[in-house]
């Protein structure tokens, strides 16, 4: 197991590596030039000039990318260009609002999801494995804008229990975390249904009712644990999926979080907190998959640790 | 229609009369158990033989009535111990499940929890039914994998399903349904997935633990076979009927249903010469249920059949050896041949 997790956190190197070119190139693939665009509409040439020299921007690609590589290890990701404060600070100062959203989403989606799956899959072809799949088609087609914005008009004016912006409190919480987690929930539901239906008919399923197991302890304990393998991948995907996500409904609900930052930061051509912000959240998303790697690899007993 | 009982000087542990289960499909009613009569004698075992599809298992889960969605036992008894499991209640059948009933299946690779440790899923049936503690349970598991034979079951106790091979999956799996000394054993042909040395210590085990606890066993298999060598009574089975009902010995013996002389012919023989005696199969292959024939139900493939076969279902009739069969020419409506050598080369 220990060799597993060290090869996989190996593994990741290239990744991030790939993910630090990406964000480096985002610089020079955005049109225009760099330092025009840093030093501001108005700058002169030689302030433009001035600007490409604290950039490095006259040195050759390579070396610029090695610079720009030496800093992120230090922890040095550039400076915001509208406020000068280090982009480091700025997406520190931030990235807790957003883990919490798509954690909080997470847990949510999973919640409904397995429970509805679960209902579903036992429920087969019944009237309410029906009516809950139909509603996890809905989730799952409802885009994360429109039902932000349902739930502010419909739910957080009608309503003093739920605040339409901000992030902190549980009232402010509640409407963001449902935009975001509902198709995570659908996805979930679907596939545990699916997953679950396939386990129903093994034949272990059938030598644990012989033993005389009670049908709710058959389900959860003996179906329910083998259907969730597969479910966990896709709950990590989710969780990073999601962190993209956080984007629009960050937006939508005017939550400090680094999907609104980079969003504000791209109407504003900030471009280093932009190329900041998708890298926090690429990394993250790469730690995510290795964490649910290993946790697959722990539940799936059936293979081989080689 | 005579019932089993009538021929066995044994009381029986388990008696099924008239059981009936069917699959209902979009159009129409697969009738997989078609009227089974059978008994089982107490401490004995019982055969169950036929080819595949002939509705063993689907007899087997529905004494257990653990027959799933879109099957259900129509009608019929299953007397064990004098009360009728079919009106029990689900909570009272789960005391029976794994209990008093046991059973093994056919296939060792699948059968087991493939994310519970072996231990686990033994200690499990001591908990349910002896309300034993976890660590007790564990305790008594290496007890039950020491029983059935399995080398240093202290370790395999912790292990999982995919560490073990077939045969030592097939313990397992009789460990877990003798875990608490279950009075009948329902055996779906335990050996038919492993090879040939496997089944024979399998097989060998079976009587061995038997003969040490004394339940009653119902064995379910295609293989005659294993019928001489582990079995006391002989069901055979053909498209969800029993045709014919008897002790071993007079089976094989003087085999009386075309079918059951069909299976006996396609067995290879040890007592004569191989090399020059073909083996005999039965001509043509199990009807599908959707064509039913309307009279016997072997008719299509029996070489004796006549008139009255393809018109009318023979009972399950008692003969003057005890024995039963369900067969016109044993009849005294019979209409064909009037001397029909059945048994043919068989009978020396
Ligand atoms: N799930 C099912 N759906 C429909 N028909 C089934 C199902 N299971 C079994 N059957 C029918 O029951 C018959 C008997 O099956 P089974 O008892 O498994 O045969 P055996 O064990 O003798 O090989 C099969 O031929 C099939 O037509
Ligand atoms: S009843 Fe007729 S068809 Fe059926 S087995 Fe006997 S002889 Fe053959
Ligand atoms: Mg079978």
């Amino acid at each position: 197991m220990l060799t597993f997790i060290v090869r996989r956190l190996l593994q990741t190197i290239p990744v991030i590596i790939g993910v630090t070119i990406l964000t480096f190139s985002l610089m020079h693939l955005i049109p225009g030039d760099p330092a025009q665009i840093m030093a501001g509409e108005s700058a002169s040439p030689e302030q433009i000039e001035l600007m490409r020299e604290r950039l490095g921007l006259n040195d050759p690609l390579p070396i610029q990318y090695f610079d720009y590589l030496k800093g992120i290890i230090q922890g040095d990701l550039g400076n915001s260009i509208r406020s000068g404060r280090e982009v480091s600070g700025e997406i520190a100062l931030r990235l807790g609002n957003t883990v919490e959203l798509a954690f909080y989403s997470t847990v949510l989606s999973v919640f409904i999801g397995l429970i509805a799956g679960v209902i579903s899959a036992v429920r087969r072809y019944t009237f309410i494995d029906t009516f809950v799949m139909i509603i996890a088609l809905f989730g799952l087609s409802m885009p994360a804008f429109w039902l932000g914005l349902m739930l502010i008009r419909y739910v957080a004016i009608n309503s003093d229990l739920f605040a339409a912006s901000g992030w902190g409190t549980w009232s402010q919480m509640v409407l963001p975390i449902i935009t975001l987690g509902t198709a995570g929930a659908a996805i979930i539901a679907r596939m545990t249904r699916s997953s679950m239906l396939e386990v129903i008919d093994q034949d272990y399923i059938r030598t644990a009712r012989a033993k005389g197991v009670k049908e709710q302890v058959v389900v959860y304990r003996h179906a329910l644990k083998n259907a969730l393998i597969p479910v966990v991948t896709v709950v990590g995907l989710q969780f990073g999926s999601l962190l993209g996500g956080a984007v629009i409904t960050e937006s939508v609900f005017a939550i400090n979080g680094i999907g609104r930052l980079i969003v504000d930061s791209i109407r504003s051509r900030d471009f280093p907190i932009v190329q900041g912000g998708i890298l926090v959240l690429s990394v993250l998303f790469v730690v995510v998959n290795i964490i649910v790697d290993i946790a697959y690899r722990y539940l799936n007993k059936r293979i081989d640790l080689n | 229609m005579t019932k089993a009982t009538d021929t066995l000087i044994e009381e029986p542990i388990l008696e099924i009369r008239n059981l009936q289960t069917s699959f209902f499909t979009d159009k129409f009613e697969v009738k997989a158990v078609d009227g089974v009569n059978f008994a089982v004698p107490k401490g004995k075992t019982l055969g169950i033989v036929g080819e595949s599809g002939s509705g063993k298992s689907i007899t087997s889960l529905s004494i257990l009535r653990l027959i799933q969605n879109p099957g259900k036992v129509k009608g019929g008894e299953v007397i064990f111990k004098g009360e009728n499991l079919l009106d029990k209640t689900e909570a009272q059948m789960r005391q029976i499940r794994g209990n008093e009933i046991s059973m093994i299946f056919q296939e060792p690779m699948t059968s087991l929890n493939p994310v519970y440790t072996v231990g686990q899923q033994i200690s499990e049936s001591f908990q349910i039914h002896q309300k034993m503690s976890k660590k007790e349970a564990m305790l008594r598991s290496v007890e039950m994998l020491k029983l059935v034979g399995i080398p240093s079951p202290e370790r395999r106790v912790k292990q999982y399903p995919h560490e073990l091979s077939g045969g030592m999956r097939q313990r397992v799996m009789i460990a877990m349904a003798l875990a608490c000394d279950p009075e009948l054993l329902i055996a779906d042909e335990p050996t038919t997935a492993l090879d040939v040395t496997i089944q024979a210590q399998i097989l060998e085990l079976m009587k061995d633990l038997q003969n040490r606890l004394g339940m009653s066993i119902i064995m379910i298999t295609h293989d005659l076979g294993v019928v001489a060598e582990t079995c006391d009574y002989v069901a055979v089975m053909y498209m969800g009927k029993v045709v014919e009902y008897a002790a071993v010995k007079d089976l094989f013996k003087h085999p009386k249903h075309p079918y059951t002389v069909g299976l006996l012919n396609s067995l290879p023989r040890h007592d004569i010469d191989l090399e020059d005696e073909e083996l005999q199969v039965i001509k043509g292959s199990v009807p599908s249920p959707a064509d039913m024939p309307k009279g016997c139900r072997f008719a299509p493939r029996c070489p004796f059949a006549s008139e009255i076969c393809r018109e009318r279902l023979p009972d399950l009739e008692e003969s003057e050896d005890g024995n039963q069969i369900r067969c016109w020419i044993y009849t005294d409506e019979w209409d064909g041949e009037p001397e029909v050598n059945v048994n043919g080369e068989r009978t020396s």
